[in-house]
């Protein structure tokens, strides 16, 4: 969510039970704006955290002028040392996946490769490296994929301008009681892959501007929405 | 149909076009568009619309010469068309034709629009629209209540102070008082460490367990926690009620279930008679179903505590019912998430006994049993019994060591709930013992194969408690550690991700939010069915064999002859011998 607007809307959030000490929502908001300044960001937003065994990563992502393109992520463990991440790549991907159980809350554990996929260590130690996985690639693995699978904006709240980038739409003022129940209403804001495959009547129907993303509509298993409509009943449409 | 059905634009009576009519908002009906007329009440086609029979004679006399009136356009008669229709059977949708066409005519007649004939189709349709539509006031728009007003009445509701007088009296009458635990408290040390609800949610469960306590007759409360559910969530309250209730409850189960059992004797005695005349039977199936593992009384071992759940703060609270072994048994074996209706079916294989309610609560006493702890040493076990006692009693010596020899050794903490053993008890009971009295002996001997399990003892440390793969059960931390003087000491439970408790000082509390389910670091696969039992046991004499080869015979034969031959050799030497 965005930085500046954490304090109202982490109550929001809170019925999971997950939420922030008093202190980290303190340190937070002492070093989110430095962070801002520093990496020089247009957007920053608090991702949120994983927690780990000994500890939490909490991961911020930032934003530059257009913001559909690939975001910079940043991690801390005490809020107030950010180190930002390399950008996830198909290999990382790959590997994190079969990498199971709790992560440790220590970026520099080493996973080692042996147990778990023997080819890809052979392949590594082929290569001169060791035949491990340190946890900050599996941290980035994992953001990658929590991003691609459940990252959702509603629609409206970005549109995208007829030279290709993306910007909040200033005039969005949230989404009607009735969208707000429709699947259809939100958007993964990632690369969208469905749209080329719509029909040209379902096409005919889209708006270039605020529909450029994939929706909610058609993901599987169907029916996960039923908890969007009740939070937004009670939080109001903000995009959080 | 051969008509065309579209209405000349230059004879339509009124404007144009059918379709505006249904718009959102629209202005008084037209008498063209659906709706009008029909929803009018006291006004349905059987009524007569005009009392006086001789005006309504008249009536009658012009609805027949307005029926019968040519249609300038397509020469037909409306009569006609009648006739055709119910001929051709067109209209044998939706509800009874006769209703249908009764609506039809009442609008022709009431429009009297020039040519109906030709746009009999259109005016079927609108009719069958209009039985759809919402009947709308023409000057107002409907009020729609939004759902969120609804939950703010709700929590308003919670604010109402019941019996506002004499408070103080009140006040004097508090020893005897159920315990309303301080759920602000709590929340505010969890809240050091990032765990709980927002205070407004926090303020609402307060009052809610406020008003369980003033409803039902309580002894001690506690919020035990949330469960996230698909649909809706539920909050729990931990309750032992006060000791006459619950004896009460215990008789009329017990009666319904000596019913029961009376009522199965009487059917089997019944059978038995019958079987004995038919004759002669199929083989018996020789499956003897594991006898039942009674469920533990009311107020020991998982239904120490009884449970009450609510969807939200302001709904009301719903007893949960006593957990039997069974459903435990089964809970371990499968992975729900829950719906957030308590009557909803949960179809698992294994199945499980019981609906969401059953399986609610079954998981809250594996939850209970499995992550409820206190710091060691504020609970010991009375000074006069033995070791392995059900109770507890607070130990009024203990000194709290500091929050950081907490957070390092897990050996400051120590479990306050017996340990569910693999049958589903806390207390192991050998299920032979129920079975029927006569073999009660000659069991016990025979079958001592079922041990007896021993789980943990009631006060046991939680570094005991085995981790899972290379990661401790436990995790340990301070809320804060730049303030180390005032920090919390937190615990978060591994093995059911969502189970937290604080300790600090003397105070101490258990919580749990989460999905309810245990941590588990594959995916949830669930038990496969058993294979198919085979229809009879395999004897030899009914194995299949091949048939001897024509070679094996031959050879069978010779060494028959072979041991033939011999034996007789025998003979003649044993007779040459003699």
């Amino acid at each position: 969510m965005e930085a500046l607007a954490l304090p109202a809307a982490l109550p929001l959030v809170a019925g999971g039970g997950a939420g922030l000490s008093p202190e980290r929502r303190a340190a937070l908001g002492a070093s989110l704006p430095l962070v801002q300044r520093d990496y020089r960001f247009e957007r920053l937003w608090f991702w949120g955290c994983i927690q780990g065994v000994r500890g939490a990563y909490y991961i911020a992502e930032g934003l530059g002028p257009d913001r559909a393109a690939p975001r910079s992520r940043l991690y801390s463990l005490n809020c107030l040392d950010w180190s930002l991440l390399t950008p996830a790549t198909k290999e990382m991907l790959a590997l994190a996946e079969q990498l199971k159980g709790h992560f440790q809350g220590d970026p520099s554990f080493e996973y080692s490769l042996a147990e778990i996929d023997a080819e890809a260590a052979a392949r590594l130690v082929q290569s001169g490296k060791e035949p491990v996985i340190k946890e900050e690639a599996r941290l980035i693995a994992t953001i990658e994929q929590i991003d691609r699978a459940v990252g959702i904006v509603p629609r409206g709240a970005f549109v995208k301008t007829p030279l290709g980038s993306v910007h909040e739409n200033r005039y969005f003022e949230g989404l009607s009681l009735v969208e707000a129940k429709k699947l259809s209403s939100y958007f993964h804001f990632t690369e969208p892959a469905n749209l080329k495959n719509k029909t040209l009547l379902e096409k005919a129907d889209l708006d270039p501007s605020t529909d450029f993303l994939d929706s909610l509509e058609h993901d599987i298993p169907r029916g996960k929405g039923s908890k969007i409509k009740r939070c937004n009943e009670r939080e109001g449409n903000r995009e959080v | 149909m051969d008509q065309s059905p579209e209405p000349d634009p230059s004879e339509e009576p009124q404007s144009a076009h059918p379709q505006d009519a249904y718009e959102v908002g629209h202005g008084p009906y037209q008498p063209h568009e659906p709706g009008y007329g029909l929803d009018q009440p006291g006004y349905s086609p059987y009524e007569d619309e005009i009392p006086d029979p001789q005006a309504r004679m008249l009536a009658i006399k012009n609805a027949k010469a307005y029926l019968l009136k040519t249609s300038t356009k397509s020469g037909l008669n409306f009569i006609m068309f009648y006739d055709f229709c119910i001929v051709n059977q067109q209209y044998l949708h939706l509800y009874d034709r006769y209703d249908h066409f009764a609506n039809i005519l009442t609008k022709i007649l009431d429009e009297q629009p020039a040519n109906a004939v030709d746009i009999i189709e259109n005016i079927s349709k609108d009719v069958k629209w209009a039985q759809f539509r919402k009947k709308m006031d023409t000057l107002r728009d409907e009020h729609v209540v939004p759902p969120t007003l609804e939950a703010a009445e709700k929590y308003k509701a919670l604010f109402v102070k019941e019996g506002g007088e004499d408070e103080h009296e009140e006040l004097e009458e508090e020893m005897g008082q159920p315990s309303l635990p301080n759920v602000m408290e709590t929340a505010f040390y969890f809240e050091q460490a990032g765990i709980g609800l927002s205070k407004d949610e926090s303020y609402y469960i307060f009052l809610a367990l406020k008003n369980l306590i003033n409803v039902q007759p309580i002894q001690t409360c506690r919020f035990w926690g949330k469960i996230l559910g698909l649909e809706m969530n539920y909050i729990i309250a931990e309750v032992q009620l006060q000791e006459g209730e619950e004896e009460e409850e215990e008789t009329e189960e017990e009666g319904e279930e000596i019913i029961a059992e009376d009522q199965n004797e009487m059917d089997e005695a019944e059978e038995e008679d019958e079987e004995k005349e038919k004759e002669p039977e199929p083989p018996k199936s020789t499956y003897k179903p594991p006898p039942d593992i009674p469920k533990e009384a009311n107020g020991t071992g998982t239904n120490k505590y009884v449970y009450f759940v609510c969807n939200e703060p302001g709904k009301p609270w719903v007893k949960l019912p006593p957990v039997t072994p069974a459903q435990i048994v089964c809970a371990r074996q499968i992975k729900k998430f829950f719906t957030g209706h308590l009557d909803a079916p949960v179809v698992t294989f294994p199945p499980f006994p019981g609906n969401e309610a059953n399986y609610l609560r079954a998981q809250i006493a594996r939850i209970s049993a499995g992550t409820h702890v206190s710091p060691t040493g504020f609970y010991q076990f009375p000074v006069d019994e033995e070791e392995e006692a059900d109770t507890y009693e607070e130990n009024p010596e203990f000194e709290p060591p500091p929050v950081a020899e907490m957070v390092e050794s897990l050996a400051t903490w120590a479990h306050h709930v017996k340990e569910i053993l693999k049958q589903g008890r806390c207390v192991w009971i050998n299920p032979v013992q129920k079975s029927e009295e006569n073999e009660e002996d000659e069991e016990e001997e025979e079958e001592e194969e079922q041990q007896e399990e021993r789980g943990q003892a009631l006060l046991t440390l939680i570094s005991e408690d085995e981790g899972i793969k290379n990661i401790p059960a436990w995790t340990a931390q301070a809320s804060t550690d730049l303030i180390p003087e005032y920090s919390v000491a937190i615990l978060q439970s591994n093995r059911w991700p969502g189970a937290y408790a604080f300790a600090s000082g003397r105070k101490f509390e258990n919580i749990y939010f989460g999905w309810g389910h245990k941590y588990n670091s594959e995916n949830h696969t669930p038990a496969l069915p058993p294979p198919a039992e085979a229809e009879f046991p395999s004897d030899p004499g009914i194995t299949e064999r091949a048939d001897p080869t024509v070679e094996e015979e031959m050879a069978f034969k010779a060494a028959q002859e072979e041991a033939l031959a011999a034996a007789e050799e025998e003979e003649n030497e044993e007779a040459e011998d003699d």
